[in-house]
């Protein structure tokens, strides 16, 4: 039996919105993007040009330090635009897709030659290394490295995260092939969590790796919560990290050598005129999806979810590693006096408002921000929202004064940016946390390499 | 509300960065926000925001001041039309008190927002909230005859040197307030001490048997005399059942002494809506009357003289000691900012109020010091809980 932990310190941001059983079908669009903003960490190069043809599974970009980390192409087709930004960066690769997928050859894999080896390659090759994630500083993780353990997150709790059980529905052979993939990457644990509120999710029930299970709220579905109640991050440890939502892509990538980014996507948010799941590859472009089952007038479309997604344009594309699109108002309004009437149906985590009196009361939010940015002033805030054994005001300013020996000694090796969102929303002085983390990891990582 | 909205549009043009009157944009900019909650959306990190802001933490605190704030004011009306021996109508008492009360609240708003506003201009940031609450606290806790222009002057020393010289609301070292008050304190001292400053008693004759006096300045005459000394009999009863100030008077605020900090019932009404509405730290306030009780209680077991030997609970409901444990002690930014932290830092503030007041009788306002000496010592506690904190983490290191 697995070990159940419950997260007591956190928040249930309960919105409407939440996907519907239904099947909104498959979705395959004409162009797909690869985006190099979606890993942070890495500095990207080409290993394709405008007009190069490629097979799904081929090489686009890889990290100029660590060539071994590779992001490949979820489609067949022509690369059609290398999109640039302000000083030639790259924003994105636009493929063209050919109506029917074409694989790149990559060979089964015989996981039981049990090879560490070779499987390192086959993840970096087939391109699903980079749906690995490694802890400290939370970038793209390199193939080459030895993780301590690895913990694969089954455990989703943020606002209107899809149904696990759905989205990996029948795909239980891929999940087992993955499962075994990764046990050959470290000498450590493979931990997968589960959420112990829901029923059990069958294809999860894999040999091999050690279960662990979370009850209570979110973060419990955020695997930095879950490493620190299992097992620290201490410096110098290195931990990888990855989606149990991403498994039967690993595994199909183990069991035929096929790279097929596929995921049923949760359709959810207020905006969403038709909620349920919709089978799309990462990268698809996301305009006739959204013209057909969104509103899309003063939306704010979310590659992810509320807490962590990336916005995206009414032209965006699915992001990598989301299998998820959130579509909720935009909140460009002003209020009259919003701040000192009773406010009775607003959203607030803080018992200044109404809304603890009505704990099941679901929320329409739109993006407003409420106020205007200020210091520092209430304390205790985030902590009730980080369940960790780490000091979050305390941490963060060490960061804003870049003090690389306080930021490790308080505890950054343990954080990504996502650990902070819900501390973010809640935050009285509307400081942007997960973005001064980033900065924060990334000083950090520059300064060690 | 369109034409409010106009007004602001209208005027922005003027203040705006090439504008004639830019040195109003933050008064601008603070009315607008004040009047709209803006239509920023977010553009980094979670894309969906909590109501709270500071302004609501802020107007909060403030509606947990106003019922000893209304107190306070029948209360000045209240003692002057007793000290000169006319009957006067609860309205009566309270339209005097307000009348004294509203010139005192202008001003400091006044001095302290005209500083705040030059600052936010200076630095090209905008008008923090924090004044809000610093402009209520420091008229309720000043005798009501001070002349308005020590006031202004209080105000500015303590925004300047109390929290622009740091970087402005957040980075400010000591209580805003407390300092106002410690300055009007050491500056001014005839006009903040004695018993000549707690009642008004202009326009009339005093009766007989009137004393000025509050109940601390009355019990620090008894220092010094020993206990049981008849000679202390006198002031005593005036601490017994049916005195001056016995225990209910002194629990109901029906004595004289700062305008807002008399009435322990209605200030700690304050506090448990601020506890309630999870604004104000229970923590700090618990560990604050704790810490003032076993201090008290310690002097009441080893009394050498009448004001140690005073009942503690009795003790904690005169001076300013509830109103320091409920809007002063729990001020975020001036107090610890550890969940441990705020235990230790309470403790000792009321711990160190009580010993400072009777220790030494001259300063019968110990509780202002020891918050603000709490205040300087914060960063120290906060130091050694995530010293610990850093400590475990080496540990786990060393063992893995």
């Amino acid at each position: 039996m697995s070990q159940t932990f419950k997260i007591r310190k956190g928040y249930d941001i309960k919105l409407v919105g939440e996907a519907s059983s239904n099947d909104l079908g498959k979705y395959s669009p004409l162009t797909y993007a690869v985006s190099p903003l979606d890993f942070p960490g890495i500095t990207p190069k080409l290993a394709v040009k405008a007009g190069t043809k490629v097979l799904a599974g081929d090489t686009l970009l890889f990290d100029k330090d660590r060539p071994e980390v590779k992001i490949c192409a979820p489609v067949s087709g022509e690369v059609a635009e290398i999109k640039r930004g302000a000083k030639r960066k790259i924003l994105a690769v636009l493929l063209l897709a050919d109506s029917e997928v074409s694989y790149a050859n990559h060979c089964a894999f015989d996981l039981n030659r049990g090879d560490r080896e070779a499987a390192a390659g086959h993840f970096s090759n087939t391109g699903v290394g980079a749906f690995i994630t490694t802890r400290p500083y939370g970038v793209a993780a390199s193939m080459n490295e030895q993780p301590r353990d690895i913990f694969v997150n089954g455990v989703q709790s943020g606002p209107l995260n899809g149904d696990l059980a759905t989205q990996l529905a029948g795909k239980g052979e891929a999940v087992q092939a993955a499962i075994n993939a990764l046990t050959l990457m470290t000498t450590g644990k493979v931990y997968l969590s589960h959420d112990a509120d829901v029923p059990a999710v069958t294809e999860l029930q894999v040999e091999g790796a050690t279960h662990i299970s979370f009850s209570g709220k979110h973060p419990k579905g955020l695997v930095g919560t879950q490493i620190a109640k299992t097992a620290p991050i201490n410096k110098g440890d290195v931990v990888w990290t990855l989606n149990a939502v991403d498994l039967p892509i690993i595994g199909r990538a183990f069991l035929t050598g096929e790279y097929a980014p596929e995921y049923k996507v949760a359709i959810t948010g207020s905006k969403a005129m038709n909620t349920g799941y919709a089978t799309m590859l990462q990268g698809a472009s996301l305009n006739g999806f959204i013209s057909a089952n969104m509103n899309a007038e003063n939306t704010r479309i979310i590659s992810g979810d509320v807490l962590t997604g990336s916005q995206q344009a009414i032209d965006g594309f699915l992001s990598f590693g989301k299998a998820q699109l959130t579509a909720i108002p935009e909140g460009n309004q002003t209020e009259f006096f919003g701040w000192v009437l009773p406010g009775f149906g607003k959203f607030s985590t803080n018992r200044a408002f109404w809304g603890w009196l009505f704990p099941n009361r679901k929320y329409d939010l739109d993006t407003n921000m409420h106020g205007e940015e200020r210091a520092f002033v209430v304390s205790g805030e985030y902590e009730k929202f980080i369940p960790m054994d780490i000091f979050p005001q305390q941490l963060l300013r060490s960061i804003l004064i870049r003090d690389i020996e306080k930021m490790e000694q308080l505890g950054i090796y343990e954080v990504v940016p996502e650990d902070f969102a819900l501390a973010e929303v809640a935050c009285t002085s509307k400081l942007p946390l997960q973005k001064i983390v980033r900065d924060g990891l990334n000083d950090l990582r520059k300064e060690m390499m | 509300m369109k034409f409010v909205q106009n007004i602001f549009d209208k005027t922005r043009p003027l203040v705006e960065k090439d504008g004639k009157r830019n040195i109003l944009y933050p008064l601008h900019n603070a009315l607008e926000t004040m009047a709209f909650v803006p239509d920023h959306t977010t553009h980094s990190g979670a894309h969906v925001r909590d109501a709270i802001d500071l302004k609501r933490t802020m107007v909060t605190v403030i509606f947990a001041m106003v019922p000893a704030l209304l107190f306070g004011m029948w209360n000045i009306g209240r003692l002057h039309f007793a000290a000169i021996g006319e009957e006067a109508a609860l309205l009566d008492s309270f339209l005097f008190g307000a009348l004294k009360m509203l010139p005192l609240i202008t001003v400091t708003y006044a001095a302290g927002l005209g500083v705040e506003i030059f600052f936010s201009w200076k630095r090209n940031h905008p008008v923090n909230e924090g004044f809000l609450v610093s402009g209520l606290l420091i008229p309720m806790i000043m005798p009501v005859d001070i002349p308005l222009w020590m006031v202004a002057i209080s105000t500015i020393f303590a925004v300047l040197i109390g929290k622009e010289v740091f970087g402005g609301t957040g980075m400010n070292l000591l209580n805003p307030a407390l300092t106002a008050r410690a300055f009007a304190f050491f500056a001014y001292p005839t006009w903040m001490s004695g018993d000549q400053v707690w009642i008004n008693t202009k326009g009339g004759e005093v009766v007989d048997g009137y004393s000025g006096a509050t109940a601390l300045g009355d019990l620090a005459t008894t220092v010094g005399q020993g206990m049981g000394n008849p000679a202390t009999d006198a002031v005593m009863t005036q601490f017994g059942t049916g005195g001056h100030y016995s225990f209910m008077n002194a629990f109901l605020g029906l004595i004289p002494g700062s305008i807002g900090e008399t009435s322990a019932l209605l200030i700690l009404l304050g506090g448990l809506f601020l506890v309630f509405k999870g604004v104000g730290s229970w923590k700090i306030m618990l560990s604050f009357f704790i810490g003032g009780f076993v201090m008290a209680g310690i002097f009441n077991l080893f009394a050498v003289n009448e004001f140690m030997g005073l009942n503690p609970l009795h003790q904690l409901m005169l001076g300013g000691f509830i109103f320091g444990m409920v809007f002063m002690a729990t001020d975020p930014v001036s107090a610890a900012q550890t969940e441990t932290g705020k235990y230790i830092y309470g403790f000792l503030a009321g711990f160190f109020g009580i010993m400072i007041r009777v220790f030494n009788p001259a300063y019968p306002e110990g509780i202002m010091l020891a918050i603000l000496f709490m205040n300087v010592m914060a960063p120290l506690i906060d130091y050694y809980v995530v010293e610990a904190n850093i400590k475990r983490r080496t540990k786990r290191v060393a063992h893995a």
